[in-house]
């Protein structure tokens, strides 16, 4: 199949980027989304430009390195799906295809496709762990855990930190990613110690990068892993829950 | 204490072993004695040294957050943007432990003796017993760090089997069980940042280790977004930078793993162990043409209610459901019936590539077998099938854009898993002083063959558990010492050749691009020295292979510059190693006359085509020494003695 592409390029964070047009030909329906931009690449190396710089790894929608905005969605139109898993036969032979990075302020394009989300990582050091230390931990089976309980823990420890939830939503919001952190370890009682703390930290530390949550949901939908904004609930409640000397005393 | 210098000529004769230095005595009993004989650095002693962790997946991440917890100042760099996304975190089927909590027989003492029948007879016993002692330990650790592991009903921890044990033993959360023990780890991780004990550096590649005095003192590092090739020194270097998968391009490995910090490790003094044991997993996605990228893993857990078959007529051209069960050939059940289809990966592999050789492949371009759950779904139903394999089953539909639940997959075998790494001692560490290697990227644990779920177990044991206590030894020699300066000739010195070299591959302005050498390179190592070698093929590779690299010196086009993010450069420097080390993987694969594991000679066979080891002659770990750019590397061999584990041949009958 045969496609034009508009793709971001910008040479550096302080330089101007714009748009640029290619022709990707002949490309295979069976391709992979990124196989296309490689396919791409090939050429331009060939024509003498430099390749488009993208990030990307696993190729298998875990890693979640890659991530860009296709025609204005975040990992482009196949729901729950990350643009390593996008593959050419969701689009239709002449498709027109923009393909931008993430835009947000917390996450500034390094070149290309490419953005530093290192925003991410400051709010697990601010509190996304438990706090033991290696050889302390008790026999694995000593804490008997609901299994409905791990299934939600697992539900949003699935969230692959890709950042396509801060570069759908409209106010460059966060909270499905701190959301999905802090509850994987919230829902679990090896987690209660440090529940309100945590979210606290967390919270706080994700509003010195991020804009606010307003319920748009964009992020849920962006979101490749399906990760369900009942966390966000969650975590806003356990947020105000924190702020109650008698929850913090307590523990629960 | 296995510290091996380099020797010359005269000393090789008459020390011509390699010692592991592992501890004598029952088997039981090594490590403690061991960790008792070791020397400790004393906790209000520990701030005073620096430990340089390169890597930060399940080994690195691991370590490194240990180290600091202790109290180590440790740097720790990855050549992501964020510690979270090694390629640990694709690994999907489970973690072994020798819990025994589904009371189905099995000890610490069992996992010991499959791993090491597993590895066919050529791993460390020392090794896998510490390792199967210490896999306990970690999945306690993984629990109580929030890793949400699968459960009963009733809230304890759930079990499943997988390939090369009669047991079930492997713990899982999901398909994503090595994503949630990285986040484990990235989370332990994190905390240590926080506290200040680790120094994270993000985007930052290892292009050299630094040796001054026969001890690594540091490594030259590139930041990857600004281009600048800076010196960093410590104490000790940990190398946990995973396998070289990647020299066939086309494998399951992430597309930026490689070999490049090892192998220069390796050009720097440390011997590299068993390059030719490479694992070729049976359960990946036939590749769909010419321009894939990757090759897409199924978990091997799939084994556990798929069913192997391809037709029994190889012109059956059916849709796989109209394939009567009497025109089927359950082909691993039917050589195989006490493992069936949960036989160790190598042999999996080799049984796929013989149907498809007999051209009994299935799917357009006939590369692949089934593996079917029709029979698991009857029994079981839907539910429990999605429940234990549904994102797997989701990831399989994405690629193919077919439905397993109700059509068979097609899976093939891939490049998976490397054995082969850089050689270490009973301590973790390398050849070189002070530099050690966890991990995949080191050889110790998995022998000629790493069975399913023990990857995991091998990174996070050395990390959490062994080279903690084991990197005390080394230490403790250079109380009060300051790391040697940065500005040391040592350091210039070898920052000037990382400059050189980039500047090399940019000045080259031939014609092709970086991924064309290394799709050329793929080609040739699969197709000789993939699941099935032979002399004159490996010949043939190697000639191949010093066709490439002369090419690739000649007429690689690197666009760009070094100074800035440049990702095509990135990747040169990656192929030019991945170039060496194929020859270096050849020529091993030449030099051990025998089939063993992932290692299969046609020339030595039993007559039903198993592999056939040759045990008196063979049985040693090969330690390759780098003798300079122009003479090739000189084998060294570290003789493997089995007092517990009964050689025989493997046979899953």
């Amino acid at each position: 199949m045969d496609l034009s592409l508009k793709v971001w390029r910008q040479a550096g964070p302080d330089a101007v980027g714009g748009f640029k047009s290619y022709e990707a030909k002949g490309i295979s329906p069976e391709a992979s989304f990124l196989e296309m931009l490689d396919d791409v690449n090939e050429h331009l190396n060939e024509a003498g430009e430099d390749p488009i710089a993208f990030d990307h790894d696993c190729r298998e929608g875990i890693c979640g390195m890659c991530g860009v905005m296709i025609n204005g969605d975040p990992h482009g139109p196949q729901s729950g799906t990350a643009t390593c898993q996008l593959h050419m036969r969701k689009f239709n032979d002449g498709d027109s295809i923009t393909i931008e990075p993430w835009r947000a302020s917390s996450m500034p394009v390094i070149r290309d496709l490419i953005v530093d989300r290192s925003a991410f990582d400051r709010i697990i050091e601010a509190g996304g762990y438990i706090s033991i230390n290696t050889g302390a931990a008790p026999d694995a089976n000593i804490i008997a855990v609901p299994k409905e309980a791990a299934e939600a823990a697992m539900d949003a420890a699935s969230c692959i930190g890709c950042a396509a939830c801060v570069a759908a939503c409209p106010n460059s919001a966060a909270n499905l990613f701190t959301a999905a952190k802090i509850q994987h370890l919230n829902l679990l009682p090896q987690g209660q110690p440090e529940r309100f703390t945590r979210t606290v930290a967390m919270v706080e530390t994700m509003e010195e990068y991020f804009g606010s949550c307003t319920n748009h949901g964009e992020c849920e939908s962006a979101c490749p892993k399906n990760i369900s904004i009942d966390f966000i609930a969650w975590m806003n409640r356990d947020y105000v829950k924190a702020q109650f000397k008698t929850f913090q005393k307590t523990g629960q | 204490m296995g510290l091996i210098r380099k020797m010359n000529m005269d000393q090789e004769q008459t020390e011509p072993f390699l010692s592991s230095g592992e501890p004598s005595g029952p088997i039981e009993t090594r490590w403690d004695n061991h960790r008792f004989a070791t020397k400790l650095v004393n906790p209000a002693n520990k701030r005073k040294y620096e430990i340089i962790v390169i890597g930060t997946g399940l080994a690195g991440a691991s370590a490194a957050a240990t180290f600091g917890e202790l109290g180590y100042r440790v740097k720790a760099f990855t050549f992501h943007d964020s510690a979270r996304r090694a390629h640990s975190i694709a690994a999907q089927g489970g973690i072994n432990a020798a819990k025994n909590y589904p009371n189905d027989g099995d000890s610490i003492y069992r996992l010991f003796y499959d791993t090491v029948k597993g590895g066919d007879y050529r791993s460390r016993e020392s090794n896998v017993y510490r390792l199967a002692q210490v896999s306990n330990e970690i999945v306690d650790q993984a629990t109580a760090q929030g890793v949400p592991f699968a459960r009963e009903y009733g809230g304890l921890l759930d079990n499943r089997s997988f390939g090369g044990a009669q047991v079930s033993r492997t713990f899982y959360a999901r398909g994503q069980t090595g994503q949630q023990l990285l986040l484990g780890a990235y989370q332990s991780l994190s905390r240590q940042v926080s506290a200040g004990t680790v120094e994270l550096h993000t985007r930052s590649e290892m292009l050299e280790i630094v040796v001054k005095d026969d001890r690594a003192v540091g490594v030259v590092m590139r930041d990857l977004t600004t281009g600048e090739v800076s010196s960093h020194s410590a104490h000790a270097v940990v190398l946990a930078t995973g396998g070289y998968s990647n020299v066939f391009y086309l494998s399951t490995n992430a597309m930026a793993s490689n070999t490049t910090a090892i192998w220069r490790a390796h050009r720097k003094g440390a011997y590299f162990a068993n390059p030719c044991y490479t694992q070729i997993h049976p359960t990946c996605i036939p590749a769909s043409d010419e321009h894939q990228s990757k090759l897409t893993l199924m978990s091997e857990s799939l084994r556990n209610d798929g069913r192997i078959w391809v037709p029994l007529d190889p012109e059956d051209a059916r849709p796989p459901n109209d394939i009567p069960q009497a025109e089927r050939d359950y082909y691993l059940e039917r050589q195989y019936p006490a493992f069936g289809n949960l036989v160790p990966r190598d042999v999996a592999s080799r049984a796929a590539m013989r149907m498809i050789d007999e051209n009994r492949g299935v799917g357009p371009l006939k590369n692949g077998v089934y593996l079917d759950f029709k029979s698991a779904i009857d029994r079981l139903g839907k539910n429990r099938i999605e429940e234990r394999y549904g994102n797997l089953f989701e990831m399989y539909e994405r690629i193919t854009d077919e439905n397993p639940y109700e059509v068979p997959m097609r899976i093939y075998p891939a490049p998976h898993y490397t054995m082969g790494g850089l050689w270490v001692d009973y301590n973790l560490m390398t050849s070189v002083p002070g530099l050690y290697s966890i991990g995949e990227a080191n050889f110790s644990d998995h022998g000629a063959n790493r069975l399913g779920a023990s990857a995991l177990m091998q990174g996070l044991a050395d990390g959490y558990f062994v080279l903690p206590y084991t990197i005390g030894q080394y230490l403790s020699d250079y109380l009060n010492t300051d790391p040697v300066a940065t500005d040391d000739d040592a350091f210039v010195e070898v920052e000037t050749e990382v400059k050189e070299r980039n500047a090399r591959f940019l000045a080259i302005g031939g014609t092709r691009s970086v991924d064309h050498f290394h799709r050329e390179l793929g080609k040739v190592m699969i197709e000789y020295c993939g699941l099935v070698r032979s002399r004159e093929g490996l010949e043939k590779a190697i000639s191949e292979i010093r066709t490439i690299k002369q090419e690739f010196w000649t007429d690689l086009r690197i666009l760009g510059d070094s100074d800035s993010l440049n990702q095509s450069l990135e990747r040169a420097g990656r192929v030019a190693d991945f170039i060496e080390l194929a020859e270096l993987m050849c020529r091993d694969a030449i030099d051990r006359e025998e089939s063993c594991g992932g290692h299969f000679r046609v020339e030595h066979q039993t007559n039903d085509g198993e592999a056939r080891r040759d045990d008196e002659n063979f049985s040693f770990v090969s330690a390759w020494e780098w003798t300079g750019e122009d003479t090739p590397q000189v084998r060294r061999t570290e003789p493997l003695e089995f007092e517990y584990v009964a050689l025989s041949q493997r046979s899953y009958k």
